[in-house]
């Protein structure tokens, strides 16, 4: 250790961090549900993605066409000194892939939020975190005057697998949305539990 | 531009000049990995430029995650990305683990278990 640098500070304890995933279409509410138990009001960062300029001979010429922000969502919840808990809303336009790559890896797991109706909109996620092996669980979210489908239904539209969990959630309710978050760990658990009796363990991200 | 700042500011600058053109970080940083800095640090950061002062004042006293360094400083997220990972190898800022893909079974698992019981503590 080099002392003339010591710093008390600067030697405590390591912090791990973990995120979850929030996905789900345009308004489902992903921002809502982050921010009913993040512990600071959502930020938002962006990421900038050149286009490919299709059809453009010399993209240069046309300003402002050359490149494309991609904003996402996220909370923090920081559960002790050394462990921080985030959660990541991906961003509602599912063509920007690049984005949701970065966002899912390492990740515990992820939610997918589903507006009854709108309910294709969960397709894309849901291919997306199947095709990845991303434990997830889908979240109807409630909205007043949204049809009021069985969960079977849901499930079956959705053509949801038995194992996924699909839980009725309301994102503005705190103690719904740690119900929801509390099912993606225990899902991610008990996946992970079955890789590793199974031998072969699934990597994620 | 005027004089020979080369740490242009303002909506018209392309994002990376603040790196000088640089992409690619020197190391990959999650988005929610968190850093942290010292008091010393930040002190010495005042010599490293506007950019990296201002992130490791923000990851004084309190770990921030890449992605919220990011938020706060109003820098696209690649940008952020290599100035952070930069700082890191400056040793300005601390990088702390993230939940990796190259954790073991039983790593992952009490990881898991922890985030399990704060979240039903809530």
């Amino acid at each position: 250790m080099d002392f003339a640098n010591y710093d008390p500070a600067r030697a405590s304890r390591e912090i791990i961090s973990a995120k979850i995933v929030v996905a789900g279409g345009f308004g489902v509410g992903k921002t809502t549900l982050v921010g009913a138990i993040s512990e600071i009001t959502p930020l938002t960062t962006e990421a900038i993605m050149t286009a490919a300029g299709v059809g453009i001979d010399d993209p240069s010429k046309v300003p402002g066409k050359e490149t494309t922000t991609v904003a996402m969502d996220f909370g923090r919840i920081t559960m002790a000194q050394d462990l921080i808990l985030y959660l990541f809303g991906t961003p509602g336009q599912t063509r920007f892939w690049f984005m949701w790559d970065e966002i899912i890896r390492g990740a515990v797991g992820a939610a997918v939020l589903v507006d009854t109706r709108r309910i294709t909109d969960a397709f894309a996620p849901l291919d997306y975190f199947e095709n990845r092996k991303l434990p997830y669980v889908v979240a109807l979210n409630r909205f007043d005057g949204a049809p009021n489908y069985e969960l079977a239904e849901v499930r079956e539209a959705l053509a949801i697998p038995a194992d996924v969990p699909l839980v009725l959630t309301d994102a503005r309710s705190r103690d719904s949305v740690k119900q929801v978050l509390v099912t993606v760990v225990e899902h991610a658990m008990s996946r992970l539990q079955a890789e590793h009796n199974r031998g072969f363990p699934t990597p994620v991200g | 531009m005027e004089g020979r700042r080369t740490e242009a500011r303002g909506e018209l600058v392309r994002p990376y000049a603040v790196t000088r053109g640089r992409t690619e970080p020197q190391q990959d940083i999650t988005l929610e990995a968190v850093l942290s800095a010292s008091a010393t640090a930040v002190a010495e950061s005042r010599f490293a430029g506007h950019d990296k002062h201002r992130i490791a004042t923000i990851c004084e006293g309190r770990a921030q995650s890449l992605a919220e360094i990011a938020a706060y400083t109003r820098m696209p997220l690649g940008v952020t990305r290599v100035l952070v990972a930069d700082m890191v190898a400056e040793g300005l800022l601390t990088l702390h683990t993230a939940a990796a893909p190259t954790m073991g079974f039983v790593e992952r698992m009490n990881l898991l278990g922890r985030v399990l019981s704060g979240l039903r503590e809530l």
